[in-house]
């Protein structure tokens, strides 16, 4: 028996001192991973001498999975990571500071890049992903209710925007809305949020600052559109099918995401192609930020083979290698640079998400993020659903988030004091 | 030797194994739950802290946690009843002299209690699927409009219900057959010589000699109802608006999903008690009525 366990260990230590040829281990979710093939193996052609083995995990797995492997001690060599979860990971000490990389790099370009979702990488000042593909919110809207409503074009700006909805309603009338927002979705409240020029967290990220009057004006717009039924108080659950309903003209604005894109083309109805388009969010004052979502490709620090893992990081920026990518998967990129390609720069609805991307804005950079965010959505739905007051809601969602944030403070204070010290 | 270390020698491996792979374990969860073990403490140690009480406290005033429990008790209350109820019904049948083929009729209804819990629900998906489901298709012959079964939160967890209760029969029922053939033949014959009636003698016979197994049943069926996990994790993820959230679910969510181990483990413990106390309830009744 311990004849063949040593016989065993003997091949393994050989296969891995062969080392003419070294595979990389890349974790892919969804079907990033199951579009990915061709790219890679365009790659391995180009790199004879690295083998890629790609990795897939579903989605709603993904986040325990590698947290798993952290604790574990087996992080692939790189992984695409939603971009709110790099905080985390930075804060593990688990990420490759990357700065150096893009240095010596003549394939990216952080000027190529749209600065928010560049600086949703940064965290204190050190760089720790390449942005692979970007995710906003913006408005689709049907062009020829707007025009029965007597608009030519969508809104630049919040009272436009309200006109606009009020304007629908009336010709509508009841049984219609004006906008479709589901309430157990953040993005479209947190996209009001990010176009106010408070922070919405405060001290270091240690406190909430959903008492400031930025994020206040936010949630009574919110609020507004469903106090003035432009809005329909649902989930989206409770609507079956969005696009047909889109199409039926349950609604006329509709906020949502890339992927829809592809989504309203294939199922626009005989007759109605035309009748959509898409437009950036409109802000306070003029056209608003929008979330600086996506995902980006980071390298661990207990990767063996950095400089073999970086390749293919390059490889995956190239501008051609990502319109492909977006060709396959309809993520939008996130270079300029892949904009102007012919590809991209002809297609009529992608146009304002470049233009939006170039307004995004991250989201603050605390690992504790997500779980703030959800109770965002709770107190925005307890305020539209359940009627609670917008000033106790905002108190109690920053007592919420203060509580959520305690072990950050304690933790800040702690080092401080030590800094403080002699 | 001494009888005594001989009997140390034996049981020491075991002990050993015990002991370094679910005691050390336990011990060291419960310790957690007095801390605030979490992704920040695992990035370094000085960073937890010894919590006292706080996460038992601050779990009390969770309103998640009261909903899981909630979900859970449902679970409980509606599944082991109608767990036992078919298993103890389907018993009858295969021990009933008028069965044909036993052995072909207890293996199949044995089956889903060996497949993997996955399998099945990825088979139960499509059965209960929305627009193309059998289930709905069936429905639909009676003039029952399409039950949007896992995405509706009044029957999320009435089909969890069903799926945990079918998947789970058979291993009970095969505890309540062997108590069945257990119940001599000769007190049926007097009471059929009395002229007891089908009903009277399984009212008057059959459940009073059976009392201790159902008990036995009853426990183990209790306690493994209340770990409610793999068939929301793998049917529904704890969806729609959490209602198959079960406590298990709950703690996988807070340990894996947030990585707060010390408030994970502090729910396992709470779930802990909560077990206890009730089976210890189940056992007091029982010992009430000379069940045990």
């Amino acid at each position: 028996m311990r004849m063949v366990i040593a016989a065993a260990l003997l091949t393994l230590c050989s296969c891995a001192s062969d080392s003419s040829v070294t595979t990389i281990r890349f974790m892919a979710m969804g079907r990033e991973a199951e579009v990915i093939g061709d790219l890679i193996a365009e790659f391995e052609h180009e790199n004879p001498d690295v083998r890629v083995d790609v990795q897939q995990i579903p989605w709603i797995a993904a986040h325990e999975k590698l947290l798993t492997a952290f604790a574990a001690d087996a992080l692939p060599d790189l992984c695409q990571l939603g971009n709110t979860w790099i905080p985390e990971f930075a804060a593990l000490h688990s990420l490759e500071p990357l700065q150096p990389y893009v240095d010596a790099s003549s394939t990216i370009d952080a000027n190529d890049y749209f600065p928010g979702i560049w600086a949703t990488n940064v965290i204190d000042d050190k760089l720790y992903g390449i942005p692979w593909y970007v995710d906003t919110r913006l408005l689709f809207y049907r062009r020829d209710l707007l025009a029965q409503a007597g608009y030519d074009h969508p809104p630049q700006n919040w009272a436009e925007w309200e006109q606009q909805m009020a304007a629908i309603k009336r010709v509508r009338g009841d049984r219609h809305y004006a906008v479709m927002m589901p309430v157990n979705e953040f993005e479209q409240l947190l996209s009001f949020a990010l176009q106010q020029s408070e922070p919405l967290l405060r001290d270091g990220g240690t406190r909430g600052n959903f008492e400031s009057t930025g994020f206040r004006r936010a949630l009574a717009f919110y609020a507004r559109t469903f106090a003035e039924g432009w809005a329909p108080p649902m989930s989206q659950t409770q609507i079956s099918n969005v696009w047909d309903e889109f199409f039926n003209g349950l609604f006329v604005f509709y906020v949502s995401g890339p992927w829809n894109i592809r989504e309203f083309r294939k199922r626009a109805p005989q007759g109605l192609e035309a009748s959509w388009a898409t437009a950036p969010l409109p802000g306070p004052e003029a056209l608003g930020a929008g979330i600086a979502g996506g995902t980006s490709l980071v390298l661990f620090r207990s990767s063996q083979h950095k400089a073999q893992t970086w390749k293919l990081v390059e490889f995956l920026s190239r501008p051609q290698i990502q319109e492909r990518f977006h060709a396959a998967i309809g993520d939008p990129p996130p270079r300029r640079s892949t904009w102007n390609l012919p590809g991209l720069a002809q297609d009529p609805y992608a146009g304002a998400f470049r233009d939006q991307l170039e307004r995004v804005k991250p989201t603050p950079k605390v690992l504790e993020w997500e779980r703030i965010v959800q109770e965002m959505r709770l107190t925005s739905e307890r305020v539209v659903r359940g009627g609670e007051a917008q000033d106790a809601a905002v108190r109690e969602l920053d007592a919420r988030v203060d509580g959520i944030l305690e072990k950050r403070r304690w933790m800040r204070e702690r080092d401080e004091h030590i800094a403080r010290s002699p | 030797m001494k009888k005594s270390l001989a009997g140390w020698a034996f049981a020491g491996p075991a002990l050993i194994v015990l002991g370094l792979f679910f005691g050390v374990p336990v011990l060291e969860a419960f310790c957690l739950s007095f801390s605030d073990f979490d992704l920040y403490a695992l990035a370094d140690w000085r960073n937890l802290r010894f919590t006292g009480l706080h996460n038992y406290l601050d779990l009390l005033q969770t309103p998640l946690f009261w909903k899981s429990l909630g979900n859970t008790f449902y679970f409980v209350v509606v599944g082991v009843p109608l767990s036992i109820a078919i298993s103890l019904g389907a018993a009858l049948l295969l021990n009933s002299a008028a069965a044909r083929v036993k052995g072909f009729f207890r293996t199949a209804m044995f089956a889903p209690v060996v497949t993997t819990v996955v399998a099945v629900a990825v088979i139960w998906k499509y059965l209960f699927h929305t627009s193309y489901g059998l289930v709905n298709w069936a429905l639909a012959h009676f003039g029952i409009g399409a039950v949007d079964w896992f995405g509706n939160p009044h029957w999320a967890m009435p089909t969890i219900i069903l799926f945990a209760v079918w998947k789970n029969f058979g291993y009970n029922m095969v505890i309540l057959l062997a108590g069945l053939q257990s119940i001599p033949q000769d007190l049926y014959e007097a009471a059929r010589i009395d002229g007891a009636s089908r009903w009277r003698q399984f009212l008057h016979i059959t459940l009073p000699l059976l009392g201790p197994v159902l008990m036995v049943v009853g426990v183990i069926t209790v306690s493994g109802y209340f770990q409610l996990f793999a068939e929301p994790y793998v049917m529904t993820q704890g969806e729609p608006l959490q209602s198959t959230v079960s406590v298990l679910y709950f703690m996988f969510d807070e340990g894996f999903k947030w990585w707060n181990l010390g408030r994970a483990s502090a729910v396992a413990f709470l779930l802990f008690a909560i077990i206890l106390a009730v089976t210890a309830l189940l056992l007091r009744f029982g010992r009430k009525r000379d069940l045990l």
